[in-house]
């Protein structure tokens, strides 16, 4: 049975897009099929992440007017044969979306695809609506600020009572807990919530910490998922994270400063 | 859909009765001439044909029979369907009436006096209901989280059992337990109740209100903080305490 995924967090610039993009290709190098769909029509940016920008022909909007058939929007991506990429479009705004017709295109990619992963864009109106909607598991990117917590906790009320789900009175959407451009540093000084404090406000199952790291952004200006960078700890996040969502039981990283030696045998939590 | 598959391994319960008031129009009868009526409920009807399009509606016989004036329920129900209102009860009509009524799968209410039928001399304008008083005051139970930007109503006691976000809201006539963190707005007895008490097992409020009287984040200045506590009215000043 195919899995609809939503990457939201009400607030901007945290992760969304970047997220979206490591899990989709995770998941996709895993061997399963996976489409990845970009939400934020007039903001597109996940063509840019995946390296794909150069190669749209049609998008998300001409597919939702029939102007284009979806096989003819999907775009395979270059690393991973098992991955698709449904962009959005540059020049509409998001209004050129309904829910019919996302419902229409979710219904069709079902039949083909594991999973699919739907980018939201930021904020709560109709295009991170429609792309909560449908979803059945959602991810929760959240920054430790508390702007971002707070966004992220009216977006859990937005998914607990405006989905499909909720609507129909379903088994509501499985909710994970993101929590990205992490630094342990800062939060011994004080300076950022701690993973601790941002799951006492969200009270929410944590899927994984993705540290702060110069990898991501090397990545996006590359266009290529910062999980195929297996060395950075970015990377690395993200694949404990698919690995996660997947069933696999793995201990949580990034969450403590790294320690000498010494500071292992006597450090503080 | 499924009329006839019965569903033998189900166990859990697919229904529950549950309590609710509505504010229904009634259209109190003067006169016994269906002709007349007819005319002067079309001419409301005209009025606000919106308002009135399916909506319930419920006759009340009691000025009509109080002198002795007969009406024919079964050409009454008639008028009122064709101008496309919903009859959906009858009020003080004999036994007869409600019986007649009962036939054509109208309910009988019991007609009570209300203190505005002197006023109803030549006028057919169907009235709301006054709102009785004598609900039953529910308890009103959250299992879930109250997430920032949810608002949340009860018309007796609220009990929530996990947290309150900041930004939520939850507001209840009665008392309000919250069994978790409460970094939100709470409001008790919002009708005037200044009986109403918030208890809580960690205040971290923004507001806190009880018939009113309130309190901000800031007044509140770490009192309490993540303790027991009750917070009660008296002489018009909330008081907090610990429990």
């Amino acid at each position: 049975m195919a899995r609809i995924i939503v990457v939201t967090s009400g607030k901007g610039g945290v992760g969304k897009t970047t997220t979206s993009a490591a899990i989709a290709m995770g998941l996709a190098k895993r061997g399963h099929k996976t489409a990845v769909i970009d939400f934020d029509v007039g903001l597109r940016n996940l063509d840019l992440i995946m390296g794909c920008e150069r190669r749209v022909v049609y998008d998300f909007v001409n597919v939702i007017n029939g102007e284009a058939t979806l096989n003819q929007a999907l775009i395979r991506d270059k690393n991973c044969n098992l991955l698709y990429i449904l962009p959005a479009s540059q020049t509409r705004d998001k209004d050129a979306l309904s829910q019919e017709g996302v419902g229409k295109i979710l219904d069709e990619l079902k039949k083909d695809f594991k999973y699919i992963v739907c980018d939201s864009p930021a904020g709560i109106e109709k295009g991170a609506h429609l792309a909560m909607y449908f979803a059945d598991d959602a991810f929760i990117v959240t920054n430790p600020e508390v702007s971002s917590v707070r966004d992220s906790d009216r977006m859990l009320g937005i998914l607990s009572s405006k989905s499909r789900r909720a609507e129909q009175n379903e088994e509501p959407i499985k909710e994970y807990l993101l929590l990205s451009r992490y630094s342990p540093d800062r939060v011994k000084l004080g300076e950022m919530l701690s993973v601790d404090d941002v799951q006492e406000i969200l009270s929410l199952h944590l899927l994984g910490v993705i540290p702060e790291s110069k990898s991501v952004l090397n990545a996006s200006n590359s266009g290529t998922p910062v999980i195929l960078d297996e060395k950075s700890d970015a990377g690395q996040a993200y694949a404990d994270i698919v690995a996660r969502y997947l069933g696999e039981d793995k201990p949580h990283r990034f969450i403590d400063e790294k320690k000498g030696l010494f500071g292992k045998f006597f450090g503080s939590k | 859909m499924s009329t006839d598959s019965q569903q033998k391994t189900t166990h859990s319960a697919v229904l529950e009765f549950k309590s609710s008031t509505f504010s229904v129009p009634v259209l109190v009868l003067a006169s016994n001439d269906v002709m007349t009526i007819e005319q002067q409920l079309q001419d409301k009807v005209n009025l606000a044909p919106e308002f009135f399009k399916n909506s319930p509606l419920v006759f009340d016989l009691q000025e009509l029979n109080k002198h002795d004036l007969d009406i024919d329920v079964t050409e009454l129900t008639k008028i009122i369907r064709k101008l496309g209102l919903l009859p959906i009860g009858i009020r003080g009509g004999d036994a007869q009436q409600n019986q007649q009524a009962l036939k054509l799968g109208i309910p009988v209410h019991s007609g009570h006096t209300t203190a505005a039928s002197a006023e109803t001399q030549k006028q057919q304008t169907p009235e709301p209901e006054p709102k009785s008083q004598t609900v039953a005051a529910t308890t009103t139970l959250i299992t879930h989280p109250v997430r920032s930007g949810q608002r949340i109503y009860a018309s007796g006691d609220l009990v929530i059992l996990a947290q309150v976000s900041a930004g939520a809201e939850i507001l209840a006539e009665g008392n309000i337990h919250v069994y978790g963190s409460l970094r939100g707005r709470a409001l008790a007895g919002v009708q005037g109740n200044t009986e109403a008490r918030i208890f809580c097992s960690d205040l971290q409020a923004e507001l806190i209100s009880i018939a009113g009287n309130y309190k901000v984040s800031e007044d509140l200045n770490g009192v309490a903080l993540n303790q027991h506590v009750q917070i009660y009215l008296q002489n018009h000043t909330l008081v907090i305490e610990d429990m």
